[in-house]
């Protein structure tokens, strides 16, 4: 029995207005409300509320034998809330059913895990808590922002209480390998890994309305059989996808979710195929080997690396800069500041600052809001340098002078104590001298 | 004395200091009893400022429109032949039709609109070089139709056109030259814009240059002799209100700005070099680039390479009241260009009372005293500068006070009188040409 383990992603980021150097100091908003709020709305008309819809019937018609997993992004749930909150009544319908299970992931879709593990470990809690809250179920699995994942964020992920975790099939750590096997993580095999099958995944969600496709049309059955032509030993097929997929990248007309709805039955009736969350999988299938991934790997481009968020020395200066404050906003009690902070921290950021894809990509504005990367680094640093001065005020800063003065207060202190210390020594010491002499005197 | 007049640009549609500079010195010349004045730009927008000068659009002159007053329609062709030797042309049907005739040799097509008039951007895009063509065309037109004294050429763009108004009136052509192709090219110099602009040079009776540092650039690089070259300094506007009213600044910190192109020839990259020496030293400070230009993107990744870019800003092009507000915030203003022929932008903030610091390689630091003079390739030195001004008060204020003062006695009717001056002894030159010949 092969299981076939369905995964959607869910996130959409905040999207900045045009902050310019006069905004600095004088306005502390930085959001392109109009931009987020079309997004969303056009995004949850197309997507999310119909292909919640037919999740919810599928589940309502197969029972048990339909299982998903999600995870959605608490950037994606914050908007929801702002701008279309249907579409949080419909997941909670969806999470009602019992076939959806919801994984964890930083709270605002962030690179936390490559930088600061403390603040990688709050944002976790943070998006823990929000799911727990919302869906009723406490996530097990984990899946970092866009699949990234290295053996030495697994084993902190397992540290932090989950059983497996979710990630590109990159190929160039597997090799020869098929990622349709389950495998451990290299420093703490207690930690499974789940590999996305990126052939399978990305003939949904990018290939399937292309009409140059030579496998165009994709059919349900098409699709079957190529599910069923894999080797026989090969036990489970990740289909890790953005939930935009559905109705999004591939339009309502391009037949998606006629193709969905007669996949998933079709999965769900065959004899030799049926669906599994990933902790069923973690559960019930056996590691085949673990899998050694010393440098980061994501899904994202051709190179399955960091480089579409941490390629240029502009991405990682901002990236740096951002992260620079972290331990200062360990220190912050303010509350709309850590919210802000949290939001900053959002990848979609540093990705808009690539030049990667920079020239000659036709569709640039569809994944850029702005109009080179340059100009996003230039409207990132300005927010940040803002974000830098509420921070100051609201932390009170200290000058050199005022620091100096309080450092010498102590030591002044410290050496008062010292010296009271001191003295209580040399008292104790001429004390034992004494007692020496009275234990001298009493032998004699 | 009636003067015909030149020019690419005219407030409010300006690209740089040239506009500028054309407007303050038209209208200071205008308030002469003796001078009437023709300024023709290849295209106005409308909203110019035309209560001192007469404005004339290019793209306003048809080039047939004689014609059609004098004549029945169907001999316009013949006319324009011998009349101009322009013949306009409208679509590439209408061309191909008119070459198949049989025309005179001088004979030259232009594209046209249906009004026979030949559309202009006025800006510098693409096709440049054709426009300024055509423009000496339409001058050819003008310079038959009007009746001037003395043909005045504003930098290269223009002196196309004052050559064709020269040849067809054969009155005496000064060039204004307020840039070289070396200072903009920064020694790469474009062939053809060369050879315009030494034509122009050439064929000129008189240029005016805007500093002794363009005089040299002319002498040296043009092959012109020093005595057919006079130097008139630019001025600056006085502020109006307006540009006084004071805005809230964000900022803590001390802000010290750059504004100009950001384009080899304004020495951006000296700027970034020192900026980063003085984040070194002291924290409590920003720096401001603003600008557009070609080595936008370059500077951006610098600063990223620095470290630097949550202290270092870019505004992008600011228009003009985005100007005198990115002054209003600035502590420091540095101009470290590499060749700069004049620099009007460090007058206007030593107006708003900002000490400034400008390179050696300009012409606003031959008369321009009370600043901070540096070479431009010392980062060094710019950074020290930088760093004194923003933490000796004593210094700047010093700087602030004397150079608002002394920008005062730079006025552009002092310049408008020298530029009288030349404009009559080309006059009486030619007078005398003129009696020695009868």
């Amino acid at each position: 029995m092969r299981s076939i383990c369905l995964f959607f992603q869910v996130h959409q980021p905040l999207k900045h207005r045009r902050y310019r150097f006069f905004d600095i100091g004088n306005d502390h908003y930085y959001y392109d409300d109009y931009t987020n709020e079309t997004t969303i709305k056009n995004l949850a008309e197309k997507s999310y509320l119909p292909a919640n819809k037919l999740l919810i019937k599928l589940a309502e018609q197969m029972k048990e034998k339909f299982k998903a997993s999600f995870s959605v992004s608490g950037m994606a749930l914050d908007q929801f809330e702002l701008y279309a909150p249907q579409v949080i009544k419909s997941f909670r319908e969806l999470a009602k059913t019992g076939c959806i299970e919801f994984l964890s992931e930083t709270w605002s879709h962030s690179l936390s895990s490559l930088k600061d593990n403390t603040i990688f470990e709050q944002q976790v809690k943070l998006h823990e808590d929000r799911i727990t809250n919302l869906f009723g179920q406490k996530p097990r699995i984990f899946r970092n922002t866009e699949m990234i994942y290295s053996d030495d964020i697994g084993a902190r992920v397992y540290d932090m209480g989950y059983k497996g975790m979710l990630t590109e099939g990159a190929k160039h750590v597997l090799g020869w390998k098929s990622p349709n096997f389950l495998y451990v993580n290299a420093v703490n095999p207690r930690l499974k890994v789940l590999m996305r099958n990126f052939k399978l995944s990305d003939d949904i969600s990018f290939r399937f309305s292309n009409s140059n496709w030579s496998e165009y049309p994709l059919t349900a059955e098409k699709f079957i059989s190529w599910l069923n032509n894999l080797n026989p030993r090969e036990e489970i097929v990740n289909l890790f996808m953005n939930y935009e997929s559905i109705g999004g990248r591939q339009p309502e007309e391009s037949g998606i979710f006629d193709f969905m709805e007669n996949l998933i039955k079709k999965i769900a009736t065959a004899k030799n195929l049926k669906f599994a969350t990933p902790s069923e999988v973690v559960r019930e299938v056996q590691p085949m080997s673990i899998v050694n991934v010393p440098h980061p790997v994501s899904w994202a481009d051709e190179e399955r690396d960091l480089t579409a968020w941490l390629g240029n020395e502009m991405q990682k200066e901002a990236f740096e800069k951002l992260y620079s404050i972290s331990h200062r906003m360990a220190n912050c009690n303010n509350e709309k500041l850590i919210k802000e902070w949290n939001y900053l921290q959002t990848s979609d950021h540093f990705y808009y600052m690539s030049t990667k894809l920079f020239l000659g990509k036709k569709n640039y504005a569809y994944v850029n809001p702005f109009v080179s990367p340059y100009e996003a680094f230039i409207n990132y640093m300005n927010i940040i340098s803002d974000f830098v001065t509420r921070l100051n005020e609201d932390m009170g800063v200290l000058n050199p002078e005022q620091k100096i003065a309080s450092l010498n207060k102590l030591i002044d202190e410290k050496e008062k104590k010292i010296k009271k210390m001191e003295d209580e020594l040399i008292q104790l010491k001429k004390l034992k001298h004494q007692k020496k002499h009275q234990k001298k005197r009493q032998k004699r | 004395m009636r003067i015909l007049m030149f020019g690419w640009e005219f407030p409010p549609h300006i690209s740089g200091g040239l506009g500028t500079a054309c407007h303050g010195l038209t209208r200071e010349l205008v308030k002469f009893d003796d001078i009437e004045l023709l300024f023709v730009v290849p295209k106005s927008f409308g909203d110019e400022n035309q209560s001192d000068i007469k404005l004339i659009s290019a793209d306003k002159i048809p080039v047939a429109r004689k014609e059609i007053v004098f004549e029945e329609e169907n001999k316009i062709m013949e006319l324009l032949e011998v009349e101009s030797e322009i013949i306009p042309y409208i679509s590439e049907k209408e061309f191909w039709n008119l070459k198949t005739k049989v025309h005179n040799s001088n004979a030259r097509f232009v594209e046209t609109d249906e009004g026979f008039k030949i559309s202009f951007s006025g800006t510098y895009g693409p096709g440049l070089l054709e426009e300024i063509k055509n423009y000496a065309l339409i001058a050819e037109i003008i310079g038959s139709e009007n009746t001037f004294d003395i043909i005045h050429a504003h930098d290269w763009l223009a002196y196309p056109a004052g050559i064709a108004a020269k040849k067809i009136s054969d009155k005496p052509l000064v060039v204004h030259v307020h840039a070289t192709e070396f200072d903009r090219s920064g020694g790469n110099v474009n062939p053809v814009v060369y050879s315009v602009e030494r034509e122009g040079m050439e064929v000129a009776d008189k240029i005016i240059a805007v500093s002794n540092y363009t005089r040299q650039t002319i002498i040296d690089k043009y092959g012109i002799p020093d005595w057919k070259i006079a130097t008139v300094h630019n001025a600056v506007e006085p502020l109006t209100e307006k540009q006084k009213l004071k805005l809230k600044k964000g900022i803590k910190e001390k802000v010290v700005s750059f504004v100009g192109r950001i384009t080899m020839q304004k020495g951006p990259e000296y700027f970034i070099e020192a900026a980063y020496l003085v984040l070194k030293k002291m924290s409590n400070v920003r720096f401001a680039m603003a600008g557009s230009g070609d080595k936008m993107n370059e500077m951006v990744a610098r600063t990223a390479h620095l470290g630097i870019s949550d202290k270092f800003h870019f505004t992008g092009f600011l228009k003009d009241n985005g100007v005198y507000q990115m002054l209003q915030m600035t502590d420091v203003f540095v101009m470290p260009s590499v060749s700069e022929p004049f620099g009007i932008v460090p007058l206007e903030a030593v107006q708003s009372g900002i000490p400034v610091i400008i390179s050696n390689q300009s012409g606003v630091s031959e008369i321009l005293s009370n600043a901070v003079k540096v070479d431009f390739w010392d980062t060094f030195a710019i950074a020290d500068s930088i760093y004194g001004l923003l933490n000796y008060p004593a210094l700047s204020e010093y700087l602030k006070n004397s150079g608002k003062k002394e920008v005062e006695t730079f006025k552009w009717n002092l310049a408008a009188k020298k530029v009288r001056e030349i404009y009559k002894s080309l006059l009486t030159k030619k007078n005398k040409i003129q009696t020695k010949k009868t």
